[in-house]
């Protein structure tokens, strides 16, 4: 049997993965990219998880808003970055560095 | 029930609303030939719709069942957002023609994403409370890299989009959990669970995880790395809004997620709050002190004044709430002030951001060398000037919450920063002379602001414009 421990685990999991993904990918703006699109559906998913658990349809309504922000977000995402291609002619992370912070 | 519950949100439509029909009417028109226009209408409609909230909003008007709230806190912290972001399209428009940036998207963006900072001031459910993060956050994306020929400007819009997006996933996770463990995303119905006693480990994960979504969009410490990368290489006037408006909405809804949804586990929260506003007193002090640009360096004061706005919520009263809100009026109109500033420095019609090149600026500008010496002697806090008061207000929240500790940590961290407040200072009037000094500004409407901003530095120590009694009225109908 299939219980709401076992999608938090897998939600917890893929969140995880996001985070690391995010800090230690070194090689492409476009995983960055992936890794937060991984973090939000982590989230889809525990939403689910919860909403069925708790027979309540606030938590389905909430991943389809967290679905089209998400959408709204790559779109922007992509934006930035190939204005941000055309001026350095790169989309490595190492090169994400002209101003130290 | 319909039209009441639109009737509430009317500023909000109304602003959305005249960014959708602008953006259309001026993309079938003449583009970026309306754009001056748009920024001066975009600044009156804004001053409009403050007066209209400030002045014409009464009792507690919850909309949507539960989901939108406009009480006397948002109604407060919606004029700061609306005359912060008037002030600063007014002082962009010169700066940016003159470079040739201004583009008519530019009003129309910062229109949605005070229309999102609204919403996220009157957030009464976490849907609600993201939806309004997000259009602000997408909006501010985008105008960090308005510069679209620059490195710099994109680099920083790139860092801001990835690390505001992990923010968003974060603060959205904690969210998640919240959902799970009380049962509703309601924050009436979070605080009823949240109240009772013990709070469940799950609503605690979900606890930490909102309070460190939130953090990243006030850039406390240890989450404040993108700040002084955006602050630098996004345009001034985009800087000078990211450190006005958008850091208001976040404490106010910092505050309101604390106390409308976890105000019964004060204890729980307690600790972290204060541990994030100490954090960032220090780092913003000590981190400030090595800096050579000046944006840069207002990025480091941006986050230890946001330590301090944070001491405020960390007291956990309705008196923390009011002096949080008196803090961050202080901080927005003296960063208006010295962003007027900042955006007169140029030399030979190129902006400057180098803080040597203000060496002997005192022989040059007197005026405004004395405006400049005010505000920075009030962001330092030093009295009797209007930010010492500030300073004042949340050291006492604190100590009257039983954080004396913190308060004394804040009291010393004020001094430290001081140091490089004070440098500036040093350089204006006693400098060595150079051959690249900075021209004289011809812009009214800098000067103007520069030194209003001053003058109310000063003048307001009489009694702070009566803004003590407005936040106390304002706090009380948040914290009850």
């Amino acid at each position: 049997m299939i219980g709401l421990e076992h999608y938090l685990t897998v939600a917890a999991v893929l969140f995880v993965i996001g985070i690391f993904g995010l800090f230690l990918n070194r090689k492409n703006v476009i995983i960055l990219l992936m890794s937060i699109e991984l973090m939000l559906l982590a989230v889809n998913i525990n939403l689910v998880a919860f909403s069925s658990f708790l027979g309540d349809l606030v938590g389905q309504v909430f991943t389809l808003f967290v679905l089209t922000v998400a959408a709204a977000e790559a779109a922007i995402g992509l934006a930035i970055l190939v204005c941000f291609f055309r001026n350095r002619g790169s989309i490595a992370v190492e090169d994400i560095n002209v101003m130290k912070g | 029930m319909l039209s009441s519950d639109l009737n509430v949100i009317l500023p909000e439509i109304i602003l959305s609303v005249y960014a959708m029909l602008a953006l259309l009417g001026a993309v079938y028109t003449r583009k970026d030939g309306l754009a001056s226009t748009l920024v001066w209408i975009t600044s009156a409609l804004f001053l409009a719709v403050a007066l209209w909230i400030g002045f014409n909003g009464a009792g507690t008007n919850v909309a949507f069942n539960g989901l939108f709230i406009d009480d006397g806190f948002a109604r407060f912290s919606k004029v700061m957002i609306l005359v912060s972001g008037a002030a600063v399209l007014m002082m962009s428009e010169g700066y940016m023609t003159r470079r040739g940036l201004l583009r008519f998207e530019y009003p129309l963006l910062i229109t949605l994403s005070v229309v999102g900072m609204m919403m996220m001031v009157s957030a009464g459910d976490l849907m609600s409370l993201y939806m309004g993060l997000e259009l602000q956050s997408l909006a501010l994306y985008v105008v960090a890299s308005l510069r679209r020929d620059s490195v710099k400007s994109t680099e920083a819009g790139l860092k801001y989009f990835v690390l505001g997006a992990l923010s968003s996933g974060l603060l959205l996770y904690g969210a998640s959990l919240v959902y799970g463990y009380a049962g509703t995303t309601l924050f009436s119905g979070i605080i009823q669970t949240a109240s009772e006693g013990d709070v469940s480990l799950g609503l605690l994960f979900g606890l930490v995880f909102l309070i460190s979504g939130l953090a990243f969009k006030v850039s406390a410490v240890p989450f404040h790395m993108w700040t002084p990368d955006v602050y630098e290489g996004a345009p001034t006037p985009v800087t000078a809004f990211l450190a006005t408006a958008p850091k208001v909405a976040a404490m106010a809804l910092f505050a309101r997620v604390l106390h409308d949804a976890f105000g019964g586990a004060v204890g729980d929260w307690q600790q972290v709050v204060a541990l994030l506003s100490l954090l960032s007193m220090f780092l913003g002090g000590i981190a400030a002190i090595g800096q050579t640009d000046i944006k840069r360096l207002m990025a480091f004061s941006s986050i230890a004044h946001m330590g301090y706005a944070l001491m405020g919520l960390a007291a956990g009263t309705a008196f923390g709430v009011q002096s949080m809100l008196i803090y961050m009026a202080i901080y927005v109109t003296m960063s208006v002030g010295t962003f007027a500033f900042i955006l007169s420095m140029e030399r030979d019609g190129q902006p400057v951001s180098n803080i040597a090149s203000l060496n002997m600026y005192s022989k040059k500008e007197p005026g405004k060398a004395l405006a400049m010496l005010v505000l920075l002697f009030s962001l330092a806090g030093v009295p009797p000037l209007v930010g010492f008061f500030g300073k004042l207000y949340v050291l006492r929240a604190a100590y009257d919450a039983g954080l004396a500790w913190l308060a004394i940590a804040g009291a010393v961290a004020s001094v430290i920063g001081a140091f490089y407040y004070l440098r500036i200072v040093f350089y204006m009037y006693f400098g060595e002379e150079r051959d690249d000094g900075l021209d004289g500004g011809k812009s009214p409407v800098l000067w103007g602001m520069l030194m209003a901003s001053a003058v109310i530095m000063v003048v307001g120590v009489v009694n702070l414009f009566g803004i003590e009694g407005m936040a106390a009225t304002a706090a009380a109908t948040l914290v009850n």
